[in-house]
């Protein structure tokens, strides 16, 4: 194996991290504020992939299908998580973990069989909008286009979040109620549409994750509870609650996984896993500081 | 202005408050005074909602707010400063102060409460966690003033502090006072309640023991003694 094989390999492993970063940052968002175990997270995701390859062959698999899905997927799944946080969530936030996981594992099911009633169980794909197909050679290493795309998406999600946690009036908002919800609503704030707001950017993010993979991926049932799992391990890795803790540990479970695929074949599936539990031996409260 | 009556209040189980009431003037300063653990808490958020009492009433300017939700009274015209200051540690001073301004239209401004209380002007990009006990005071009393309030609910605003930053923060609270503004204040410091309030109220076991003027209190030594070890 030569060097540029091994570049070009990380680098996918580096864009495949952008997406995981993208799903898990709405899951750490909604751990770090509501203080929510969001199982339905992953159906979320599902659900992006599948509005997006609705909206995209609704318009013949032509030139603008993938834009406008990664344009209407993504608000869709907002609106739906908002009528979840509004119609469920929020008559849960004063009960006990034990419920609120319930609720949310019920979600699970109902959008599992949702997706089989609406879409079929049969396998879905969404072509590689024209203009990113193809490659790249970067430093001797090629790199398919839409995956330099990605690598592209990513650093302006954590960008676009940073600008509004920190910069913005309601994101100050949103991490004071990360710290102390009872104080937020002692100042005059309603502390759960603070609660509604993060919900419905957490299920922007989870279809913009979703819609985004389509491409490169078969867009299938199942494809929720596989990314779950990652992303819950990223989250506490990373530091729950902890937008750049999650971006650290989503590059470091993408390219992990890479380099797993392509030195170590037999234990690829499980090197995440591994990765994760000698990080957390060292780290147990994850690589950064968590909000709570 | 605000008129507690005969309100009962748990936690959980426990009950708390036996039928206590009191009331707070327009400008007046009212005080709280008891041991530890007598109930002054409890009111205090009871009249917040935050442990809404199950029976009794309250009213502030004749509406009664007893099932109101806490995060209505800013907008009615009450700031809850409490007992353990709770600032955003990991927020700026600034933003500290930014996310209380703009929910109910009134004099206080950033800039005003930074006349008040200069360190805060000073210090305004430090994380709030990074400030000294005062000064996190200062800063939650500055953030509750950014309320615009008709009514101030300080939960022992000088408790754990050096002497010296006690005084500066009655001068302070003084000050304020000149303001037209009303104040419930919870204190266990009696020589702190005799400087800043015109009445107080001595608890024991979530009932009112002694209600009179300050004054009234410190000629009172069998009440002071029996309720206040002091």
């Amino acid at each position: 194996m030569d060097i540029a094989t091994l570049s070009s390999q990380l680098l996918i492993g580096l864009s495949r991290g952008m997406i995981f970063f993208i799903v898990a940052a709405g899951l750490t968002l909604i751990f770090g504020v509501l203080r929510i175990t969001n199982f339905a997270h992953g159906s979320l995701y599902m659900l992006g992939a599948f509005a997006a390859y609705s909206v995209s062959t609704s318009l013949g698999h032509g030139h603008y299908g993938f834009w406008l899905a990664l344009l209407v997927a993504p608000i869709t799944v907002m609106i739906l998580s908002l009528i979840i946080e509004r119609g469920l969530l929020r008559f849960i936030y004063n009960r006990d973990h034990l419920t609120q996981m319930l609720l949310t594992y019920s979600l699970v099911l109902i959008a599992g069989d949702a997706v089989k009633i609406i879409w079929g169980s049969e396998y879905k794909s969404i072509n590689i909008p024209e203009g990113l197909r193809g490659s790249i050679s970067i430093w001797g290493a090629s790199l398919p286009l839409y995956n330099a795309f990605l690598l592209l998406i990513g650093p302006l999600v954590a960008l676009g979040l940073w600008l509004f946690l920190s910069k913005t009036h309601l994101g100050k908002i949103c991490r004071a109620t990360a710290t102390d919800r009872e104080m937020v609503d002692i100042l005059g704030i309603n502390s759960t549409r603070v609660f509604a707001l993060v919900f419905a950017l957490g299920g922007w993010l989870a279809g913009l994750g979703g819609t985004l993979i389509a491409p490169t991926t078969t867009v299938s049932m199942g494809m929720d509870a596989n990314i779950l799992i990652y992303a819950f391990l990223i989250v506490v890795i990373g530091g729950l609650g902890n937008i750049w803790g999650t971006l650290i540990s989503s590059i470091i479970i993408g390219m992990g996984e890479a380099i797993g695929v392509l030195l170590i074949p037999s234990v690829s599936i499980i090197l995440p896993y591994m990765i994760a539990g000698i990080l957390l031996i060292f780290r147990p409260s994850g690589l950064l500081k968590s909000v709570w | 202005m605000l008129e507690i009556k005969d309100i009962h209040t748990y936690y959980g189980m426990s009950h708390i408050l036996f039928g206590l009431s009191l009331t707070v003037a327009q400008g007046e300063v009212v005080s709280l005074l008891g041991r530890n653990g007598v109930g002054k808490t409890t009111t205090l958020k009871s009249v917040m909602g935050i442990v809404p009492p199950k029976s009794g009433e309250i009213t502030f300017r004749g509406q009664t707010i007893t099932k109101i939700p806490t995060n209505r009274m800013v907008k009615l015209g009450i700031s809850y400063v409490p007992d353990s200051r709770r600032i955003f540690a990991d927020l700026t001073v600034r933003e500290n102060l930014e996310i209380a301004a703009g929910i109910r239209p009134g004099d206080w401004t950033i800039a005003k409460v930074h006349t008040l209380f200069p360190v805060l002007k000073k210090y305004e990009n430090r994380r709030g966690g990074s400030l000294s006990g005062g000064e996190q005071q200062m800063l939650s009393i500055g953030r509750a003033l950014l309320g615009n309030p008709d009514l101030l609910i300080l939960d022992e605003p000088t408790e754990g502090l050096a002497p010296l930053i006690v005084r500066e923060l009655e001068e302070q609270i003084l000050e304020l006072c000149s303001t037209g503004i009303s104040i419930l204040l919870a204190e266990q410091n009696l020589k702190s309640a005799l400087k800043l309030a015109n009445r107080c109220y001595v608890l024991e076991r979530g009932q009112v023991r002694f209600e009179g003027t300050v004054e009234a209190l410190a000629e009172n030594e069998e009440v002071r003694t029996k309720y206040l070890l002091a």
